[in-house]
C-alpha cells in the first residue's frame, strides 16, 4: 500500500507546490517509486515547476471521467524514472474533481506507487478538502507571520475532523510543520515570527525549516525542482526534510543566523 | 376593516410547514414497574416544579430492552404527576401499536443518548447542526485532549475539559464548567444556557473572548494583569471576575 502525503496550508503563496516538486523529487531520489498529484485544477502549476508541461497530453479530470487511463495520463520524470507526474486540468474547475472519482485514481495508484504526493490547492474549498481527504500524512506548509499560521491552523482543525481516518475513526493524520521562506535575520529583527512562535501557536512537530532562498524563483522557472539544487540552502533543506521523513535523525538546520566569517566581515558591503 | 376579521382568500396560504428543532426532556425508563416509577417521577418535580409540571416529555422504551410494559398506565400516571408525554421511541412494536392507540407518535430511536454514557466527542465545523436533544438529571463531562483549531467549534452539554490549546478563531462552549490545560487563545463561554454558577479555568488566558451566561469579556478589556497567566472566571453579581490563581 501507499503512503498518501497532502502537501496543504490554507494560504496560497507559500510553498504548496514548490514543496510538493521537491518533496515528489526527493523520495523518488532516495528509490521509491513516487507519484504526484496537483488538485488545483484550473490553476495547474505542477507540471511548469516539474519542467515537463509540454508533455501533458491527458490530465487528472480525464482519468476521473474515464476518458484516459491512469497510464495514458501519468508523465513520468527525466530526470528521475521513479518519478511521475498526474498533472491538473487546466480548463475545468475544481468541481471537475469527485470524491469517488479521487478515490478510485489513488487506490489505482497504490497499487504500483509507494508514495502518492498530493499538492493542495489554497483555501478550504472542495479542491483542498479532496486533496486531503484520503491522506495519510499531511505535511502543513507555513510561512513565519500571522496569517498563514492562523489558516495553517484552519486547515489542520479540517485535516483532524474532515478527513477519511477521521470518518471511519482510523488513526488520524500524521501531520508535520514545514515552515517555509524563513528569515533568520528577520527573525532577529522582531519583523518575522520565530520558529518557537509558530511551534507555540500550532504545537505541531516540525519537520523542517527552509530558508528564504533566491534559488527556490530561479528553479521554479527554469523547470527543475529545489532539491536537485544541492548547492542550495533551500534545496539542501528540502533533502533534509525528506530524511526525516524517511526516518533519519537529522539536526535542525537554517534557524540561526549564518555566522559570517573573517572576510565575510571584512568585505560587509 | 380590521386585519383580524379579513376573510382568508383561496389563494393567499393559511398556514405554512416549517421544520424545528427544539428541545425536550426524554424519559429513560429502565423499569417497567409503574409504582416505581410515578414514585421516582414525582420526588424528582418535586425538586423543581416550574420546570417539570406541564412539560412536554418523550419516553424512550430502548433501555427496557424489549421488556412487556403497560404503557396505558405508564402515561397516565405521568399525566398524573403533570408531565405530558408527546411522543415514544424504542420499544417493541406491540409497545408501538399501544402508542398508536394512545395517539402517541412514534419517533425514530437513533442516536439515543443515555445518561451514563459520554457522548462520543464531536469536533465540528461550524455549519453543523451540533445539538442532539438529551434530557438527563446528571451529564457526563467531556475531555478532550486534542488542540482546539481555529475554525473548530465544540459544544457540551456538561462540563468541558480540554487538555490541550484552544487556538485563535476556535469556539468551545459548555453548558457547564470549562476548563482548558494549555493555551486559550479563542473563545470560551461557559454557561450558555444561562447556568450563572459555570466557571472557566484555564491555565494561560490569551482568549479573544471569554463568557459566563452571556456575560462576557473581549480580549481588548481583558487586564494585563490576567494576561498569558492562570485564572479563574466566574460571575459574581452579574459581574463577570477573572482572578489569578
Amino acid at each position: 500500500m501507499a503512503r498518501i502525503i497532502v502537501v496543504t496550508s490554507g494560504k496560497g503563496g507559500v510553498g504548496k507546490t514548490t514543496t510538493s516538486a521537491a518533496i515528489a523529487m526527493g523520495l523518488a531520489k532516495k528509490g521509491h517509486k513516487t507519484a504526484v498529484i496537483d488538485f488545483d485544477v484550473g490553476l495547474r502549476n505542477l507540471d511548469l515547476v516539474l519542467g515537463c508541461e509540454r508533455r501533458v497530453v491527458y490530465d487528472f479530470v480525464n482519468v476521473i471521467n474515464n476518458e484516459a487511463n491512469l497510464n495514458q495520463a501519468l508523465i513520468k520524470d527525466k530526470r528521475c524514472n521513479q518519478l511521475y507526474i498526474l498533472p491538473a486540468s487546466q480548463t475545468r474547475d475544481k468541481d471537475a474533481l469527485t470524491k469517488e472519482g479521487v478515490g478510485k485514481v489513488l487506490e489505482e495508484l497504490s497499487k504500483t506507487f509507494k508514495y502518492i504526493v498530493c499538492d493542495s490547492p489554497a483555501g478550504i474549498e472542495r479542491g483542498a478538502n479532496l486533496a486531503m481527504y484520503f491522506a495519510d500524512d499531511a505535511f502543513v506548509v507555513t510561512n513565519p507571520e500571522v496569517s498563514s499560521v492562523r489558516d495553517s491552523d484552519r486547515m489542520l482543525g479540517i485535516l483532524s475532523s474532515k478527513s477519511k481516518r477521521a470518518e471511519l475513526g482510523e488513526d488520524p493524520i500524521k501531520e508535520y510543520l514545514l515552515l517555509s521562506r524563513y528569515d533568520p535575520k528577520r527573525v532577529k529583527l522582531g519583523a518575522m515570527l520565530s520558529v518557537e512562535d509558530v511551534q507555540d501557536i500550532l504545537s505541531l512537530h516540525l519537520l523542517g525549516v527552509i530558508p528564504e532562498s533566491q534559488s527556490v524563483l530561479s528553479a521554479s522557472n527554469a523547470g527543475e525542482p529545489i532539491i536537485l539544487d544541492e548547492t542550495s540552502d533551500a534545496g539542501q533543506a528540502y533533502a533534509d526534510i525528506v530524511d526525516r521523513y524517511l526516518g533519519e535523525d537529522k539536526p535542525h538546520r537554517f534557524i540561526d543566523e549564518e555566522k559570517k566569517g573573517l572576510f565575510g566581515r571584512l568585505f560587509r558591503s | 376593516m380590521s386585519t383580524d376579521s379579513q376573510p382568508i382568500s383561496a389563494s393567499s396560504p393559511a398556514f405554512e410547514f416549517k421544520s424545528g428543532v427544539i428541545t425536550i426532556p426524554v424519559l429513560n425508563l429502565f423499569s417497567t414497574d409503574i409504582n416505581v416509577i410515578t414514585h421516582q417521577l414525582r420526588e424528582k418535580i418535586k425538586q423543581a416544579p416550574e420546570f417539570f409540571t406541564n412539560s412536554s416529555l418523550l419516553l424512550d422504551l430502548s433501555p427496557l430492552q424489549d421488556q412487556e410494559l403497560n404503557l396505558a398506565l405508564l402515561v397516565d400516571a405521568i399525566r398524573n404527576s403533570g408531565m405530558r408525554p408527546i411522543g415514544v421511541r424504542g420499544g417493541t412494536t406491540s409497545q408501538h401499536q399501544d402508542a398508536k392507540d394512545l395517539m402517541l407518535p412514534i419517533m425514530t430511536s437513533q442516536n439515543s443518548i443515555s445518561s451514563k454514557q459520554a457522548a462520543p466527542v464531536k469536533v465540528e465545523i461550524p455549519t453543523q447542526e451540533s445539538s442532539e436533544p438529551v434530557a438527563s438529571t446528571t451529564i457526563a463531562s467531556t475531555v478532550i485532549n486534542q488542540p482546539i483549531r481555529s475554525g473548530q467549534r465544540i459544544y457540551v452539554k456538561g462540563d468541558l475539559i480540554i487538555i490541550a490549546q484552544v487556538s485563535a478563531g476556535a469556539e468551545v462552549m459548555a453548558e457547564g464548567n470549562i476548563h482548558i490545560y494549555g493555551s486559550l487563545r479563542g473563545r470560551a463561554l461557559a454557561g450558555v444556557q444561562g447556568d450563572e454558577s459555570a466557571q472557566i479555568f484555564c491555565s494561560d488566558l490569551q482568549a479573544e473572548l471569554v463568557s459566563v451566561a452571556g456575560n462576557y469579556r473581549i480580549s481588548e478589556d481583558l487586564d494585563d494583569s490576567n494576561r498569558k497567566t492562570p485564572v479563574q472566571i466566574y460571575l459574581n453579581d452579574q459581574a463577570l471576575i477573572i482572578k489569578n490563581i
